[in-house]
């Protein structure tokens, strides 16, 4: 991998992170990652979900403080965060994707919260702090009154009110933590303006982009960060699309062990679901016996229908059938009893009950199965938990530990357990393998393909390529909502997957740059 | 599809997983809970103890104390059992994590409904049936805003306390009811034929409680209620139909309370709108002493057993005790329960403490800390 760390800028590190690393238990979040940000410059930071970009953010925020590694200020000198308005002193100002300002305070309030200009008596001057705001909004060419309140103010209104308070306490390093998620295009564009204000007046830009194309248009260098690691660190002038989104894929992709098999009559058709704002118009069906996978970036929706298939959200417009009859809306209970289990994203907030045994949490869902003259005898429910504990070859002290004794990859089995003992016809996962070993991964990855050839119906939701690649008979990517088309086993490459969850139409191989 | 097919293959699916790192043990982190014991289980010992501290006590201050009249008379009777009574759906309540304080309420609308349909001749039967449907209407009431509207528990109960003692008043204004037949105020005033220390109440306390502990420890209903309390959206996530459930145990919950207001009118032989005033908050102090958790998922029955007579007792015994101001009784009990919610968290606040210390120690090792930021 091409790398040229730090070379090549004259102008100066206005904060430097050194071999910074951050480990969550048995996740390494963070390895070995270095990232000068220069005076002056707007400096990009991708990769895939997952790679590290959230906990490299909460480590500049003073949210979490690194394992390893030193943060060095422009004067190099350590920095310490030990919390966020250790970050704040320092000089660093985090604007996140959806700010959060006091809906009833003013702009101008919002910007000198808690440290108005005050007059005699301790009174707060207006006058003064509307100037100062002004002054500020003037700099970054926006128009905003400063007496309005903040409710109503759209997200990027907001997030430029963000911005003109890091400039009113001076912030020399502005994060931007992916601020265009929400924007409409004009929205982009004066961002843009504002981007290339705050670098004219000296202050190093961090941001943060699924959109490659706004790397190239933003920003003057790009660090790619992947599964925690650095990866390279180059001026965009020289780097192509798809050499941002080899680097960020990156791995071999060379070992698939996959056996192709015939595709049955079709299980699961979904048709036309919409929830308003939410997703629009998709359609895909799963025949028995086939592990479909639904790629895309985190917000594209896929989730969210998964969590409409199964019943926690409601949807407005089309159905979902069920070997042939139509599923009622907005009811687990109701997709449990037709045969889909559901292995939800957030293993800990939504898998598991974390206080409650482990054997509880494994029967959790089959309670009424195991009812003798309607009660639940603890013999009963303990065989069939060690049984399936067993299968899964669960590790454990005991069954009546609660869920927090186990390593996240024995959780996410828990997790599993509980749906394969109701013997479902669907399984949905969303991100199986999230937060876990890799070798528990391979083992999970192993699961989900015999249990399809075994005539399951499997729906993988996973953000991580390979895993895509590794179990997926066919690929349906999403983008802002939509699905944007269904790949073919044979078609379906990492580089692929990405530009079309990317909106780059192209296939990878003729992207260009289109650098500033 | 072939179960046991299936079931082999994930067998075998796994079994196939040769030297991947996975397949080894993993180190088990976490830490473990009190040996074979678990917190809960040590909870009730703790009641047991306290109990018997009581009993002892109590016979300290008087031999009188475990006589059957007094039992009767100043421990088991009275408005004990009514209050137990109000404390079993309140228990399964706080376990799905909410709470419902307009319980004394219902009963005492419950008191007043009863006068009001006596006044006007209504067969007893039909007031038994009406007086507990109005219950359920009242305990629905709460459960539809709880779950439905979705506002909080402790809101909407705070506004229906109101709601429903103003209704009581509405009923039956400053009027009072007295002449009950004495066939059924006799059960207040008497005990149970052969159980001479036993009220009425408290027995059907104590056969309630069997049956709640019995749906609470070993139905799937009760498995659920805990799945619920400890975390809402993983039993959402199970297929376990949360709203539907909490609607049903606050309609349960108004049922109860309005038995209770049947129980209290006989034995006291007067309905009136002001009828168990002030109660609610004995009701939820003495689940919260039983152990189960303000914050839902985790209590016992036999907890809020024991927390009901560990109450019963002390009441008892402080009046035996001479020159004891009866006006203190409330701090004993206030004590008690600020003790039953500091207890359980004590290793939580020492490991708080042991972090700040630790966090502090970090920064003011650390070479050039923070200051050094603040003064650029």
């Amino acid at each position: 991998m091409t790398a040229s760390s730090g070379a090549g800028s004259s102008a100066p590190v206005a904060l430097s992170l050194q071999h910074a690393s951050k480990s969550f238990g048995a996740v390494k979040a963070l390895q070995d990652v270095t990232l000068d940000l220069y005076a002056g410059e707007a400096h990009a930071l991708v990769g895939e979900n997952g790679a590290g970009k959230s906990t490299l953010v909460k480590i500049l925020a003073g949210v979490y403080q690194p394992d390893t590694g030193r943060l060095l200020a422009s004067d190099s000198d350590e920095l310490v965060l030990a919390g966020p308005a250790a970050a704040i002193a320092a000089g660093i100002a985090i604007i996140y994707q959806e700010p959060t300002l006091f809906p009833d305070l003013s702009v101008a309030e919002n910007v000198f919260v808690g440290r108005q200009p005050l007059r005699r008596a301790r009174l707060i001057n207006r006058r003064a702090m509307n100037a100062r705001v002004n002054e500020i909004f003037e700099r970054l060419g926006v128009t905003i009154d400063p007496d309005r309140v903040a409710r109503g103010l759209s997200i990027a209104e907001q997030q430029l009110v963000e911005i003109a308070k890091a400039l009113s306490i001076d912030a020399k390093v502005i994060v931007m933590d992916e601020p265009t998620a929400a924007l409409s295009a004009a929205e982009v564009d004066r961002l843009a303006n504002v981007i290339t204000a705050l670098r004219d007046h000296g202050a190093a830009v961090l941001f943060i982009s699924h959109r490659l194309e706004e790397v190239f248009r933003l920003c003057q260098r790009v660090t790619v960060l992947r599964d925690g690691r650095w990866v390279l660190s180059q001026g965009t002038d020289s780097l192509t699309v798809d050499d941002l989104v080899r680097a960020m894929v990156g791995r071999d992709l060379a070992e698939r062990t996959y056996e192709p098999h015939t595709r049955g009559e079709p299980l699961l058709r979904v048709e036309r679901l919409t929830r308003e704002g939410v997703f629009t118009d998709v359609s895909f069906d799963i025949s028995a016996g086939e592990v479909l996978a639904l790629a895309g970036m985190v917000g594209s929706g896929r989730s969210e229908v998964a969590r409409a298939i199964f019943g926690i959200d409601r949807y407005d417009a089309g159905t979902v059938v069920l070997d042939g009859k139509a599923l009622r809306r907005a009811s687990p209970s109701a997709a449990m009893a037709a045969g889909i289990g559901f292995v939800p994203e957030d293993r800990r907030q939504q898998g598991l009950v974390m206080g409650m045994g482990i054997g509880r949490n494994i029967a959790l869902a089959s309670l009424r199965r195991l009812r003798h003259l309607g009660l639940l005898l603890p013999g009963v429910e303990q065989r069939f938990a060690a049984d399936w504990a067993a299968r899964l070859q669960l590790k454990y002290r005991r069954l009546s530990d609660p869920a927090t004794s186990l390593s996240g990859g024995n959780q996410q089995k828990v997790v599993l357990a509980k749906w394969l003992s109701r013997q479902p016809e669907l399984l949905i996962v969303d991100e199986p393998t999230r937060g876990i070993d890799v070798g528990t991964k391979a083992e999970v990855h192993r699961l989900l393909v015999s249990l399809a050839r075994e005539g399951i119906a499997v729906l993988a939701i996973s953000s991580e390529l390979p895993e895509v690649l590794a179990i997926a008979d066919r690929v349906a990517v999403m983008r802002e909502g939509r699905l944007v088309g269904v790949l073919d086993r044979d078609e379906a490459t990492e580089e692929q997957i990405v530009a079309m969850a990317t909106g780059q139409a192209a296939p990878a191989g003729l992207l260009k740059a289109t650098a500033l | 599809m072939e179960p046991d097919t299936q079931l082999s293959s994930v067998a075998s699916a796994l079994a196939g997983s040769d030297g991947a790192p996975g397949a080894g043990p993993e180190p088990l982190r976490g830490r473990r809970i009190g040996g074979t014991l678990s917190p809960l289980l040590r909870w009730e010992t703790g009641l047991v103890v306290l109990l018997i501290g009581v009993v002892i006590f109590g016979l300290d201050t008087s031999s009188a104390f475990t006589s059957d009249s007094y039992l009767f008379s100043q421990v088991l009777g009275g408005q004990v059992g009514e209050i137990a009574l109000m404390t079993l759906p309140m228990a399964l309540i706080i376990i799905t994590g909410e709470i419902d304080l307009s319980v004394a309420s219902t009963a005492g609308m419950a008191s007043s409904l009863m006068g009001y349909l006596f006044m006007h001749h209504w067969s007893i039967a039909l007031i038994f049936v009406t007086v507990l449907a109005m219950g359920a209407v009242a305990g629905a009431f709460n459960g539809f805003l709880v779950t439905r509207v979705g506002l909080p528990s402790l809101a909407v109960t705070i506004g229906t306390l109101t709601l429903y003692r103003g209704i009581a008043i509405g009923i039956l204004g400053a009027n009072t009811y007295s002449t009950f037949p004495t066939f059924w105020t006799n059960i207040g005033v008497n005990p149970v034929p052969g159980l001479p220390f036993m009220s009425w109440a408290f027995l059907i306390f104590l056969v309630m409680a069997a049956l709640v502990g019995i749906v609470l420890h070993m139905t799937p209903l009760g498995r659920t209620l805990f799945a619920i309390g400890a975390n809402r959206e993983a039993a959402q996530f199970a297929g376990i139909r949360v709203k539907r459930t909490k609607f049903m145990l606050y309609t349960f919950s108004g049922v109860v309370c309005a038995f209770v207001g049947i129980l209290l009118t006989f034995r006291l032989n007067t309905a009136v709108s002001n009828n168990a005033y002030g109660l609610e908050l004995t009701v939820v102090a003495t689940a919260l002493l039983g152990g189960i958790s303000i914050f839902g998922g985790k209590g016992t029955i036999v907890g809020v057993l024991l927390a009901n007579l560990v109450f019963a007792g002390i009441e008892g015994a402080l009046y035996l005790t001479t020159g004891f101001n009866e006006s203190a009784f409330p701090i004993v009990t206030g004590g008690l329960l600020l003790a039953s919610v500091l207890i359980p968290n004590f290793p939580e606040l020492r490991r708080r403490a042991r972090e700040a210390v630790h966090r502090r120690r970090r920064l003011h090792g650390a070479a050039p800390s923070v200051e050094q930021g603040v003064s650029r």
